[in-house]
């Protein structure tokens, strides 16, 4: 059968609305008709787009999000978010679920490279000057992104609950409790009459120690919040690219 | 933007070309070696797990997250509310106000560091003293947070810090109202062309961002060759 036999049949023509002779209009039409390429313009610059210019770390960050989402899903049927069944869960994912180590693996190595990644991607825009007008408002954005992610990862490393996870975020949610004015631990805290039972660490924690309540606020926050309101500052981050005038170019 | 010359001919060498396949090309090797190396990654390397979790049972040292390792180490220098919030709620309004108090317009699209001396500077050194003090905190902090080098064995205890001195609070908070005030009135002098390019809102938040990053350098040194504690301390705060 020849492959033409098939690119003919009203099905495919129902897909994929252009022909694939190289023609300019053919490339033009393979962005604007597929919802996720279009969200590249037709043409860029021919150096804006040079491996060593952006190093493709922004791309490469979104590819570790997309990554940490299939990945986390796939977790998600096999964890239960509480103290009773955490710890148990991921030992039995690692020792009777098929690939399942494999997955946890590439769940907290991707996590790892996603800060990396955001955190290099800063450095790249800062070196060219990228946050310059008109891209002011997309430096905030991306930095709002950084904080998300470091947030994401923060709130996943209590899910195994085993003993690393529960003493880095015994530490952490220390901080909390150290809020000028809102912490029971901070400067000013007699201020509002702040306690351990109302204060930050406690509005982190649901409690007034890591347990079962900070369990579910973290997996929670870790896979439903955090991930919305990502996908949310990404879209922005990437219409405003465009919007903003494509990747930055010397004037 | 086409570049026409003047007969409305493209010109050989365009300088806008196709996303599909010019970038998109890009993108998918960069997704596929990626791939590959996560996948190598995590076949060769497990996620650490170790025993339950158990609050009767401390973890000593408790390390933070790896990312969050450098602001714990600031807190061997600094009281909590200055190292786990105030320094990283800074470090946030700091980088957000970067494109705002940045007055020059040179260097946008290119890596040129020639026209933009300063600000490179300014910001490299944040940025390597955020992961200098990430890896003290991850490769050589032991039980009690103590300073241990890469091949000495935590087991061998390490005395805990000789007395550390506060300096007296009137000393002190001269030392701070200079600090700023000097660090800011001294540099507009030496930088008289960018202060009157940025007015004085931002060239003093901008300097007093910059002098507060170099202050936690300096409260480093002031702790480990002067043991010095706080510089200000009153019942309600320190610093
Ligand atoms: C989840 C995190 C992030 C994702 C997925 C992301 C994604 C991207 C992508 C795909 C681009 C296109 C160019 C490139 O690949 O370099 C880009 C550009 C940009 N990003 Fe991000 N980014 C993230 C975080 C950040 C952060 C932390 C900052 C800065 C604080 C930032 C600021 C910018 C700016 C200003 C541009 C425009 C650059 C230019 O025009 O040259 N982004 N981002």
């Amino acid at each position: 059968m020849k492959l033409t036999q098939i690119t003919e049949t009203p099905v495919w023509k129902s897909i994929f609305r252009h022909k694939f002779e190289d023609t300019p209009r053919n490339r033009s039409l393979a962005v604007t008709s597929n919802v996720f390429l279009h969200l590249h313009p037709i043409k860029v610059d021919r150096d804006a787009i040079k491996f060593r210019f952006t190093f493709c770390l922004g791309g490469l960050s979104l590819f570790m999000f997309i990554v940490e989402t299939i990945t986390g899903v796939l977790l998600m049927l096999y964890y239960r978010p509480v103290p009773e069944y955490a710890y148990l869960d991921i030992k039995l994912l690692e020792h009777t679920v098929l690939f399942g180590m494999f997955l946890r693996n590439m769940h907290r190595w991707a996590a790892h490279a996603m800060v990396i990644l955001v955190m290099l991607h800063m450095l790249r825009v800062f070196l060219t000057g990228s946050y310059k007008p008109p891209r002011e408002f997309n430096w905030v954005v991306g930095v709002m992104l950084l904080v998300i992610t470091l947030l994401l990862s923060f709130t996943g490393y209590l899910l195994p609950w085993d003993q690393i996870a529960f003493w880095a975020i015994t530490v952490g949610s220390k901080m909390a409790a150290a809020t000028p004015f809102l912490g029971v631990d901070g400067p000013f805290h007699e201020f509002f009459h702040i306690t351990d039972m109302n204060d930050m660490k406690y509005l982190l924690l649901g409690d007034s120690d890591v347990g079962g309540n900070a369990l579910l606020r973290f997996y929670v926050l870790h896979c439903v919040i955090l991930p919305l309101a990502s996908v949310l500052l990404i879209f922005v981050h990437f219409w405003r690219i465009r919007k903003d005038g494509g990747i930055s170019r010397p004037l | 933007m086409k570049t026409e010359n003047q007969n409305n001919t493209l010109q050989p060498e365009e300088k806008e070309i196709f996303t599909v396949p010019n970038l998109v090309s890009i993108e998918f090797i960069a997704m596929i070696v990626a791939m590959i190396i996560l996948t190598i990654w995590s076949v060769s390397l497990d996620a650490p797990l170790k025993a339950i979790a158990d609050p009767n049972w401390t973890e000593n040292p408790a390390k933070a997250p790896w990312y969050f390792v450098g602001l714990q180490e600031v807190l061997v220098y600094f009281d909590p509310w200055i190292a786990g919030v105030s320094i990283p709620i800074l470090i946030i309004v700091g980088l957000a106000l970067i494109p705002y108090l940045d007055p020059n317009p040179k260097g946008v699209g290119e890596y040129n560091f020639r026209d933009r001396k300063l600000v490179i500077t300014v910001f490299l050194t944040g940025y390597f003293l955020w992961f200098l003090l990430i890896v003290i905190g991850q490769y050589f902090r032991g039980p009690n947070w103590q300073f241990y080098w890469i091949w000495e064995d935590w087991a061998v205890h390490k005395e805990a810090d000789q007395a550390l001195v506060s300096i007296p609070n009137l000393f002190g908070s001269l030392i701070l109202v200079a600090y700023f005030g000097l660090g800011t009135f001294i540099s507009k002098i030496k930088f008289k062309a960018l202060y009157e390019k940025m007015g004085t809102l931002k060239y003093v938040t901008s300097s007093v961002f910059t002098l507060m990053m170099i202050g936690i350098l300096l409260k480093i040194v002031l702790r480990i060759f002067f043991h010095v504690k706080y510089i200000i301390s009153t019942p309600y705060f320190s610093i």
